[in-house]
């Protein structure tokens, strides 16, 4: 194909992907170092009470926005450096928790609890997705042939579903006296309320993710058995390996590039950990980098977006995203040279 | 049995296996069968701490709204009958009804006929027969079950639900058109070029999928906001802003979508002959003809299972939408979230549930009809690669 040919046919995605991936992404770069606010002046109020024999006059000096032409306020915007993100990482409160060694003074900093838990939930997310997934795909193997088309549907029900109204549906049978919440209690004596301290919510949102993406891991894997050398496994069963070693040895090598495809995924989109924030109402208690630029970019009561802050927050969720993903990208580029 | 003796497994493992496989088909389906239960019965019962309470509704039953066994049985009859027939004869009537080349068309006659009957059928024929059918079978008549359609009354008549539903079919429809028509042009590229510029394009593509959309969002909206001041040099007074727009939207999740749909269908193209392509050529088609004439009838399936998951993407996103969209275009998914931030009453809850039941219903048909689409779209960039 001519290179002429070739940008005709690659050229409108391309160009969407520039202007609308991009562009913003160095846009935010630059918002980053900027700031845009009101500009305020400082004007000399003579205010006047009726006194005898003279009125009372106080001078004060007061800050009030500027007005435009139009009525508006006038904003101006300046460049200010790293002053954006010395507002998100508090490097101050930081070394004051760090010196007093106290844990939960670092975590009532918003950046380092959302940078805590995006970390923590990806990470203890990932390993569960993959069992789970793999069991469903091996049970399934094991199944009768005319079960695998109902369980293959039921299981793509909750991949499929919208992530805010799936982690809904799981809030709503622990929410109040729900009755998952209403079982436990009964089973346990004691009183439970999910929703009352940040470690349970946590749970529900990581058994939110997990039975969300559990599904994709096993259609996946499910596919991946499929294609498993039967004479493998048949020497292996002459060489006396038992069903964990031959699962261990024989299946689990077989399955390792969509292993690896699938921790992938999940890390990159794990690792954008939002919907559950919004699911469960959980911003009192846990937040997430993505959540904390979604903040930032909304409008607060007096109509102000942190815009400058946002970006801050951006840049540094993408400097998380890079180094999380440098070491998998590193090993499918070796993988893939390898292979030539 | 021709399975080798060796392979036989043990009775304990295959108790093993089917009983996780029959706990995991209870917890996947649950919380969502579950919701269908809350949706349909007022707040005392959806949020009662006893399950058989959710289950038969005694406050809802109370009110007077309920099922009797004969309302049940002949409800359900109906259901598995119209079922049955929307899959085994749907096809064949299609088929035998319409010229090739216009199936499309006759599966969307069909598809919109057979909803309009069953609504017909179900919500207007069945009620009646069944008012005179409860009065004269005696203790069969007398309502059991309670079960409302309140809840979703008040959410789509009261609460003008169906504007969010409009605003979602716009955003969904557009992504998944113009993803379809900018992925396929550029999936084909791709895959029919071997050089190295197409590899780095598909890296670079890989990388800005790993982007968390906030990110984005973040570079968009200042921008939407002016974008009337921006854009005004070069457009003049017919400069519009983008913030609150839906083709705004639109396009915006056409692009964040780009990464997987190029990908995807990439790997698609790839399962089509090259020969095909070079048998075009030689009886005289341009590239681009031959993608026309020749690639596209073979690429439907691949078309197809791409489209569910550009559908997915754009009927499923909160965090563009609900950033980048004012309160008159809201679509469906930020508009719940709405609904629960309020939080004031029980009865807010329910309708929030019953919205919620709205969203999920199309996706439940969606896995229903394509469930071997969505499986093959799954597994199509994984097992190859």
């Amino acid at each position: 194909m001519k290179f002429k040919t070739f940008a005709a046919f690659v050229g409108p995605s391309l160009v969407m992907m520039l202007l609308f991936i991009a562009f913003p992404l160095v846009s935010v770069f630059m918002q980053s170092f900027y700031v845009t606010q009101p500009i305020f002046e400082q004007v000399e109020v003579e205010s006047c009470t009726p006194g005898f024999p003279n009125p009372i006059c106080v001078t004060e000096i007061k800050s009030q926005p500027v007005l435009g032409a139009d009525g508006k306020i006038t904003t101006e915007t300046r460049f200010s450096g790293l002053e954006s993100y010395r507002n998100v990482l508090e490097l101050g409160r930081v070394k004051a928790a760090i010196s007093n060694g106290s844990w939960t003074q670092l975590m009532n900093v918003d950046f380092w609890k959302a940078l805590r838990f995006t970390l923590s939930f990806t990470l203890l997310t990932l390993p569960l997705v993959l069992i789970v997934g793999l069991s469903i795909a091996l049970a399934v193997n094991n199944a009768v042939r005319s079960l695998r088309g109902p369980v293959i549907f039921i299981s793509l029900l909750p991949f499929i579903i919208t992530p805010v109204i799936g982690g809904l549906s799981i809030r709503w049978l622990f929410i109040g006296d729900g009755i998952l919440t209403a079982a436990m209690e009964w089973m346990s004596g004691a009183n439970i309320s999910m929703f009352a301290q940040a470690w349970t919510i946590e749970l529900m949102m990581m058994f939110y993710r997990v039975w969300h993406v559990a599904p994709f891991a096993f259609v996946i894997f499910y596919a991946g058995l499929q294609t498993v050398n039967q004479d493998t496994l048949e020497s292996a069963i002459i060489d006396g390996a038992s069903r964990w070693e031959r699962l261990r040895f024989v299946i689990v090598p077989h399955l390792m590039p969509l292993i690896v495809f699938i921790a992938l995924i999940h890390l990159m989109d794990s690792y954008r950990v939002f919907d559950e924030i919004v699911a469960f109402s959980s911003q009192s208690h846990v937040i997430s980098l993505q959540w904390l630029t979604y903040d930032f970019l909304t409008p607060d009561d007096a109509g102000n977006r942190a815009i400058s802050r946002a970006s801050a927050t951006a840049m540094l969720t993408m400097v998380g995203i890079v180094l999380l993903l440098i070491y998998p990208l590193k090993r499918t580029w070796r993988d893939h040279k390898g292979s030539h | 049995m021709s399975t080798p003796k060796a392979l036989r497994q043990s009775a304990a493992l295959r108790f093993g296996s089917a009983g996780f496989l029959i706990f995991w088909c209870l917890i996947a389906a649950f919380p969502i069968f579950w919701i269908l239960v809350m949706s349909f019965k007022n707040p005392v019962d959806a949020f009662a701490s006893n399950p058989l309470d959710v289950i038969f509704g005694p406050a809802t039953l109370a009110e007077g709204d309920g099922l009797s066994i004969m309302d049940v049985v002949l409800g359900l009859g109906v259901l598995w009958l119209s079922f049955r027939f929307a899959f085994r004869h749907l096809p064949e009537m299609v088929e035998k009804f319409t010229k090739p080349g216009t199936v499309i068309m006759g599966w969307v006659i069909a598809v919109l006929g057979f909803a309009l009957v069953f609504i017909v059928v179900f919500f207007g024929i069945l009620p009646w027969v069944l008012t005179g059918l409860n009065a004269m079978s005696g203790p069969l008549g007398d309502p059991i079950i309670g079960l409302t359609p309140k809840n979703y009354v008040s959410v789509w008549v009261d609460n003008e639900f169906y504007r969010n539903f409009i605003n979602s079919l716009i955003v969904t429809g557009g992504v998944v058109t113009v993803s379809l028509t900018v992925g396929t042009l550029a999936g084909y590229g791709l895959a029919r070029s071997g050089s190295n510029l197409a590899f780095w394009l598909l890296i670079l593509a890989l990388i800005f999928r790993a982007l968390p959309h906030s990110v984005l969002v973040a570079g968009y909206l200042p921008v939407f906001i002016n974008s009337a001041e921006i854009l005004r040099p070069i457009l003049g007074d017919a400069a519009p802003t983008l913030y609150g727009k839906p083709y705004a939207v639109i396009a915006v999740l056409v692009a964040i979508n780009q990464p997987f749909t190029i990908w995807m269908l990439r790997s698609f193209f790839q399962n089509i002959p090259m020969e095909l392509d070079e048998a075009a050529r030689v009886d005289g088609c341009s590239h681009f003809q031959a993608f026309r004439r020749v690639i596209m009838p073979v690429m439907w399936p691949g078309v197809i299972t791409t489209g569910l998951f550009s559908f997915l993407l754009g009927y499923n996103d909160f965090l563009v939408t609900s950033l980048l969209l004012d309160a008159q275009n809201q679509t469906m998914v930020p508009a719940i979230a709405g609904y629960f931030n309020r939080e004031t009453t029980t009865t807010d809850q329910v309708e929030a549930i019953a919205a919620a039941v709205s969203i999920t219903a199309p996706l439940f048909l969606l896995v229903m009809v394509f469930q071997r689409q969505i499986v093959s779209g799954l597994t199509a960039g994984a097992v190859k690669g």
